[in-house]
C-alpha cells in the first residue's frame, strides 16, 4: 500500500478527492449519475470521519468479520470480487442454521487472513484448507452474506418472515436475463485486494457447502489497483468512463443509515442493521462501443470521457446542472443520458459496489464477454433500485451499448457479534 | 489418477517374467503378471507409510475386510462369466447381442476398479480407452466398444475379445491373492467416485456407446460396498460423518433413479445439461465426506 496516503490520513490533509475514495465513492457502477445531487447534498466528507478507518483501510490489513453490520458493504471497494450464489439441497431448516454457523466461523478466520480450519496432518486425509492462500495476507478481504426470494419458499418454513422490500424483481425494458447468472437462494460476496485470496475464500465455502448447497453461478470482477492508480482515483468502467463519481457518502452514519442499513423501524425487524443487494450482471457491446464516435459517447454518459466532468463542466465533481441550455435552448447533459435519468431528481439513491468483468469471449459471436458485475446496496429497492432502474431501462441511451443478462436480489443479513453467526437474527 | 498410466518398462519386463502358469495361455509376451504385492505396483495409491497401522486392523474389522474380499471375487467371478457372454458374441459376429452385453458386462469390472488397479496393468488391458496407451497396445473392452458402434465392424476382432477374456480371468486368479488393507479401502472408495467425476459425469468414457450411467452406478456401488467395511468404525470415530455419507448415498441413489430403464440404464446422450449438473453435484455431495473416511486410522 502507498504509505504515503496512510500518513496522509494521519495527518488528515485529505484532497476531497482522497476523501471521497476512502469513503466508497470509489464503486464502479453503470448508474453513475444516480446520487449524483445526493452525494451533493450531504455534508462534504471530512478527514475526521475517515480517520478511524484508516487501519482498515490498509492495503493488506485486516477488516474485521464481527459487527453490527457485515463487511464489505460500506466498506471501501477492494480490487477484486469473486461472488457466487448458491441453490440448499439441505432439507430441514437445521440443517442451514448448522451451514451458515460454520460458513460464519469459517469467514471469521480467512478475513483474519488464517486457514479455514486447523490441519490434522493426517497422510489419509485431505488436507482441512485447501492451501492455495498458504502465507498470504488477509488483504483486506470481506466476506458478505445475502439470502434472495427463493430462500423463504416453502422448503424452510420460513415464508412468512420474507422481508417485504425483498421483492421479485420486475422486469425491465430490456432485460435479456438468462437462467445460469439469475437467482440463488444465498449469495456470497467476496472481495479482497488479491485474487487468489478472494477464490481461496469462495472455494472454501463452497466445499464447506457440499452436500447442503451448490453453487449456481459464479462470476469474479475487478477493478484497477492501487499499484496501477496510487492516487486513488475514481475507477473506470470497460467503456472507458469514471464510474462512480457521484456514490453517497457512507462514511457518514446518518447517511449510511439512510440509504444503505435496514432501521429496526423498518419492517422486518430482523434485518437491521442489514441491506438489500441488488446484483446486475450488465454484458456491455464492446465492439460496438468502440467504434461510436466520442461525441456520441460523451453524450450517452451526460459526463467528458476523460476528465469525468459533466458535460460543459471541467472538474469531476462539479455539480450537475440538468436544467443548463445551450446557445440554442438545449440541454446541455441530454435528458436521456445517463447521468441525467439515473438521478432521479436527487432523491432517490443506491450505493453502488460494482467491478467489471471479464470473462474470456463469446464463442458463438467471437466478441468480448465482458461489462460490469453490477453490485448495488440499498435500504428498501422497491424505493430505490427498482424506480430508478425502470426509468434507466426505459430511455438510457446507453441501453444501446449493454444488455442486461444476470439478475439477482438478497437481503444481507445484520452483522454477527462473535459466538453469535450469520443469520441468528432469523433463525 | 488412474487414467493416466505410466508403463514403467521394467514393471513389464518383471511382470512378463513371472507366474505364466496362472493362465496356462501361449501368448505370454503380454501377460499381465507381478508377484508383487498390491501397496508396490504400478497403479496403486495406497501410500506405504500407513501399511503397518492398517495390517492392525482389528478381528471385527478384519472380518469384514474379507467380506469384501469374498465380494470382490464374486463380482470378478461375474465379470468372467458376463465376459465371456460378450465376447462370444463378438466372436459369432453378433453385433447386436454384443451391443447389449457391452455396458451390463464390464460394470462388474468397474465395481471393483481399485483392485484391479492395484494389481498390476489390468486397467489399461481392460479399460484403457483410445489414445490414453499406444495404439499397438490398445486392447479390451472400449477397443470393442469402438468397433461396435463407431466403425460398425467386428471383422478382426476375435483377437481382441480373446485377448479381453484372457485378462478377466487372470484378474480373478490375482483377486484370490490380493492383500486388502484400510488405506486401500480409504483411498479406493474416493478414486472410484472420481472416476465418476472426471469421465462418467462428463459422458467422456464410454464416447461411442453412451452408456456410461452403467458405470457412473456400478462405481458408486462400489464405494457404497467399501463404505459398509469401514463404516462401524467411520461410526465408532465420528457418529455425524458416517451418518452424512449414508445420506448422501442415499441421495445420490435417488439421483440416479429416473435415469434407470428396464435392468440399465438410459444413455447418456439423453440427458440435458442441467441434469448433468445435479448428477455431479450430487457426486461431489457424496465424495466429500467419503474423503474423510481415513480418520479411522491413527489419529
Amino acid at each position: 500500500m502507498d504509505t504515503k496516503r496512510l500518513e496522509t490520513i494521519g495527518n488528515k490533509k485529505l484532497t476531497r478527492r482522497d476523501a471521497l475514495k476512502l469513503a466508497g465513492v470509489g464503486g464502479l457502477g453503470l448508474l453513475v449519475g444516480a446520487g449524483g445531487m445526493g452525494a451533493l447534498m450531504q455534508p462534504k466528507p471530512s478527514a475526521a470521519n475517515l480517520a478511524g478507518s484508516a487501519e482498515s483501510n490498509s492495503a493488506d490489513g485486516i477488516v474485521p468479520f464481527y459487527g453490527k453490520h457485515q463487511a464489505g458493504i460500506i466498506t471501501p471497494m477492494q480490487d477484486f470480487i469473486c461472488m457466487g450464489a448458491f441453490d440448499l439441497t439441505a432439507t430441514s431448516l437445521d440443517d442451514v442454521r448448522k451451514l451458515f454457523q460454520s460458513w460464519t466461523e469459517a469467514s471469521a478466520r480467512l478475513t483474519a487472513g488464517k486457514s479455514v480450519g486447523d490441519e490434522s496432518g493426517h497422510s489419509l486425509l485431505p488436507p482441512v484448507d485447501t492451501g492455495e492462500s498458504m502465507g498470504l495476507g488477509a488483504m483486506r478481504m470481506t466476506i458478505t452474506f445475502g439470502l434472495g426470494p427463493s430462500f423463504f419458499d416453502e422448503r424452510f418454513g420460513l415464508a412468512s418472515k420474507r422481508p417485504a422490500p425483498l421483492v421479485d424483481l420486475p422486469h425491465f425494458n430490456s432485460d435479456d436475463i438468462r437462467k445460469e447468472w439469475t437467482g440463488g437462494d444465498v449469495v456470497v460476496q467476496v472481495c479482497a485486494n488479491d485474487p487468489q485470496v478472494a477464490f481461496h475464500a469462495l472455494r472454501n465455502l463452497a466445499r464447506i457447502g457440499r452436500g447442503k448447497a451448490v453453487l449456481r453461478w459464479v462470476q469474479d470482477g475487478f477493478q484497477r489497483t492501487s499499484a496501477a492508480d496510487p492516487k486513488g482515483s475514481t475507477p473506470r468502467n470497460l467503456l472507458g468512463f469514471k464510474d462512480g463519481t457521484a456514490n453517497p457518502n457512507v462514511s457518514d452514519e446518518k447517511t449510511a443509515d439512510e440509504i444503505v442499513w435496514a432501521q429496526s423501524s423498518d419492517d422486518p425487524a430482523w434485518m437491521a442493521g442489514g441491506s438489500y443487494m441488488v446484483m446486475r450482471r450488465i454484458r456491455m457491446r464492446i465492439e460496438v462501443w468502440d467504434r461510436s464516435t466520442l461525441a456520441d459517447q460523451e453524450s450517452t454518459f451526460g459526463r467528458h470521457r476523460e476528465s469525468g466532468a459533466p458535460l460543459g463542466k471541467t472538474d469531476e465533481f462539479d455539480d450537475l446542472e440538468l436544467d443548463r441550455k445551450d446557445s440554442k435552448g438545449k440541454p446541455v447533459i441530454p435528458a436521456t443520458s445517463h447521468v441525467a435519468l439515473a438521478h432521479m431528481d436527487g432523491k432517490v439513491k443506491i450505493l453502488r459496489r460494482g467491478y467489471s468483468y471479464s470473462s474470456g469471449m463469446d464463442l458463438k459471436t467471437g466478441q468480448l464477454d465482458a461489462g460490469l458485475l453490477f453490485v448495488c446496496f440499498n435500504r428498501d429497492p422497491r424505493k430505490q433500485f427498482i424506480p430508478m432502474q425502470q426509468k434507466l431501462a426505459a430511455a438510457d441511451q446507453l441501453n444501446e451499448y449493454i444488455s442486461h443478462v444476470g439478475s439477482g436480489i438478497f437481503a444481507c443479513l445484520p452483522g454477527a457479534s462473535e459466538g453469535g453467526y450469520i443469520g441468528d437474527t432469523l433463525f | 489418477m488412474s487414467k493416466k498410466w505410466v508403463y514403467p518398462l521394467s514393471a513389464v519386463v518383471l511382470g512378463s517374467s513371472l507366474m505364466l502358469s496362472a493362465c496356462g495361455n501361449a501368448d505370454t509376451a503380454k501377460k499381465p503378471e507381478t508377484a508383487q504385492p498390491a501397496q508396490t505396483t504400478a497403479g496403486s495409491q495406497t501410500p506405504a507409510a500407513d501399511s503397518s497401522q492398517a495390517s492392525a486392523a482389528s478381528p471385527e474389522l478384519q472380518a469384514l475386510i474379507d467380506k469384501y474380499q469374498k465380494w470382490v471375487i464374486e463380482q470378478t467371478d461375474q465379470l468372467v462369466k458376463s465376459t465371456e457372454a460378450f465376447t462370444n458374441a463378438v466372436k459369432a459376429g453378433d453385433m447386436e447381442t454384443a451391443k447389449k452385453l457391452y455396458a451390463p458386462s464390464r460394470a462388474y469390472y468397474e465395481k471393483i476398479e481399485p483392485i484391479a488397479e492395484s494389481l498390476g496393468d489390468f486397467d489399461p488391458w481392460i479399460d484403457a480407452r483410445e489414445g490414453d496407451v499406444p495404439d499397438n497396445e490398445w486392447r479390451g473392452y472400449h477397443k470393442l466398444e469402438k468397433a461396435l458402434w463407431e466403425t460398425k465392424s467386428l471383422e478382426g476382432q476375435d483377437k481382441v475379445a480373446d485377448q479381453l477374456l484372457q485378462d478377466v480371468k487372470q484378474l480373478r486368479v490375482k483377486v484370490e491373492s490380493v492383500e486388502i488393507d484400510v488405506p486401500m479401502l480409504v483411498t479406493g472408495a474416493v478414486e472410484l467416485l472420481n472416476e465418476v467425476s472426471t469421465s462418467k459425469v462428463t459422458g467422456e468414457e464410454e464416447r461411442y456407446s453412451h452408456t456410461d450411467f452403467y458405470d457412473f452406478a456400478a462405481n458408486v456401488e462400489g464405494a457404497n460396498e467399501i463404505f459398509k467395511v469401514l463404516k462401524s468404525s467411520v461410526e465408532a470415530k465420528d457418529a455425524a460423518l458416517a451418518k452424512e455419507i449414508e445420506t448422501r448415498f442415499q441421495e445420490l441413489d435417488q439421483a440416479l433413479a429416473p435415469y434407470r430403464k428396464g435392468d440399465g440404464f438410459v444413455l447418456y446422450t439423453d440427458i440435458k445439461e442441467d441434469q448433468v449438473k445435479k448428477l455431479s453435484q450430487a457426486l461431489d455431495a457424496l465424495a466429500e465426506p467419503l474423503s474423510k473416511m481415513g480418520t479411522i486410522v491413527g489419529g
